[in-house]
């Protein structure tokens, strides 16, 4: 079996809602998650039930109650879950890449520079990781005469494009994809699953959340489910 | 990654009277690094900027600077030149007001340039270049450098304070309130100008702001400040997407959604 990229070990995220009376939400408990590089494990189980929770925990994006989220960053297992912020930007910069469902970027930035931000903030040159931006945003049916301008007046769907744009340009590691496909269309939706594909190819490891069936079984190679927690009383 | 901070402040503790203005804050920060302070007018974010850069002696606590060879300075103790020239070279200042920094009689040109003559640079030539450069990477417009910067609207002022602070290639800024006087438009071009260049020249930041918005853009730590005290502090989308602390909850939740 190839390297062990994640894991997680006795994962437990609840949310306390101090404007609601203090009123308590457990989400997650007792994960236990093991991935692979080369490895495409999608999250499954009803709506409500904690993926993107657990996503959203696994990029250090939300803050665990315990456990432990181990990553394989530079060769060495780092706990994701108690790191200090300087530890998490840059376990994230190098080596742990997320796309969200939703883009959230600077107004009036083009959507090229949007995409080449990663690759500039590794140090490339602004040319070099502008084509490489194009190229992407090409093959993900962007046109041309989009590239410069900012995406907020893009569509949905393109807007969601540029986002995988930047979530694919760094070639990390280890990627975290929420609904990659949800506003897409059959051709795009292809050209996503072939990227996914491509990614899992050179070796990075992939945990998504995915409803559509078809993209599913197209890019996963186990499913992990799971279950609600039946809420304290 | 070095692990040597640049500013570090322990045990920062002020008050103004009976009101306590600063209660036992420390703060960390890194090279490269900006770090937003966000929290309600009246929370202490500007007393605290004021403290760390030196405007302000605390009542307690301390402050350290490391310079470029690595020696720490005890920012509260230094003689009050040692001060002024940091300042000038290796800080900037970025105010709310940029008239607070701006000399309006002086042309935008001057006030660039400026700020390189107190650093001993005499060639008029090269200060002219400079200052046009500089006018440009902020996009002002090069015949413009004549002008008197009252002709200036208040976004190309406070493009202009950055081009003016940025000259002498500080390592560290303190910005207060950087976008807060702007209209939307402008402000978000302001934005991408200041995560451009401290991103390129690497520069580190402390930014107050009461936008919780323009911190997430900019900053990669958030500190969320409340009568005095830092009641919550971590990476900006941790805090602000999961948000512990019930002050942070309430700041969190309060933002309107355009």
């Amino acid at each position: 079996m190839s390297q062990v990229m994640l894991c997680t070990d006795q994962l437990a995220k609840g949310f306390t809602l101090h404007l609601q009376g203090g009123v308590r939400i457990p989400v997650l408990s007792g994960i236990g998650l093991e991935l692979h590089a080369g490895e495409c494990v999608v999250l499954s189980g009803p709506s409500g039930v904690g993926k993107s929770t657990l996503l959203r925990s696994l990029f250090g994006n939300y803050r665990t109650d315990s456990g432990r989220i181990m990553i394989c960053h530079h060769g060495v297992m780092v706990d994701l879950a108690g790191a200090d912020p300087r530890t998490v930007v840059a376990i994230r910069h190098d080596t742990l890449g997320y796309v969200s469902q939703f883009l959230r970027v600077v107004p009036r930035v083009p959507a090229l520079d949007v995409v080449a931000e990663v690759l500039i903030g590794r140090g490339s040159s602004q040319d070099e990781a502008r084509r490489i931006a194009t190229a992407l945003l090409l093959r993900l049916n962007i046109p041309r005469r989009l590239h410069g301008l900012p995406p907020a007046t893009f569509s949905g769907g393109e807007q969601q494009r540029v986002n995988l744009a930047r979530g694919f340009i760094g070639r990390h590691p280890v990627l975290l994809l929420d609904e990659p496909t949800a506003s897409l269309d059959a051709e795009n939706r292809a050209a996503v699953v072939a990227m996914i594909n491509e990614a899992k190819a050179r070796g990075s490891a992939i945990i998504a959340i995915c409803h559509d069936t078809d993209v599913r079984d197209a890019i996963a190679d186990r499913l992990f489910p799971l279950t609600p927690l039946q809420a304290a009383a | 990654m070095s692990d040597d901070t640049l500013l570090s402040a322990r045990g920062l503790s002020l008050s103004f009277g009976a009101i306590p203005a600063l209660v036992a804050v420390d703060v960390d920060l890194w090279p490269g690094e900006m770090l937003a302070v966000v929290g309600e007018s009246g929370s202490g974010k500007t007393t605290l900027l004021n403290v760390l850069s030196g405007r302000l002696p605390p009542d307690a606590g301390a402050v350290w600077y490391r310079d470029p060879v690595g020696r720490l300075h005890d920012v509260h103790a230094m003689p009050a030149p040692a001060l002024r020239t940091l300042h000038r070279s290796d800080w900037g200042f970025v105010h709310q007001d940029p008239r607070q920094n701006l000399r309006m009689n002086v042309t935008a040109g001057g006030n660039v340039g400026e700020r390189l003559m107190a650093q001993g640079v005499r060639h008029y030539g090269n200060i002219r270049a400079q200052a046009i450069d500089w006018l440009t990477q902020v996009e002002i417009d090069a015949d413009r450098v004549d002008d008197m910067p009252r002709t200036f609207s208040g976004g190309m002022l406070q493009r202009l304070q950055i081009a003016r602070t940025l000259v002498t290639h500080p390592r560290l800024m303190f910005m207060d309130e950087p976008t807060g006087s702007l209209d939307v438009s402008v402000q978000a071009r302001l934005l991408d100008l200041i995560r451009t260049l401290v991103t390129r020249l690497n520069i580190a930041a402390v930014l107050v702001t009461h936008d919780i918005g323009v911190a997430r853009l900019l900053a990669h730590r958030i500190m969320v400040m409340q009568r005095g005290r830092v009641v919550e502090t971590g990476l900006t989308d941790q805090v602000l997407d999961d948000p512990q602390h019930p002050y942070t909850q309430l700041l969190v939740s309060s933002v309107l959604q355009a």
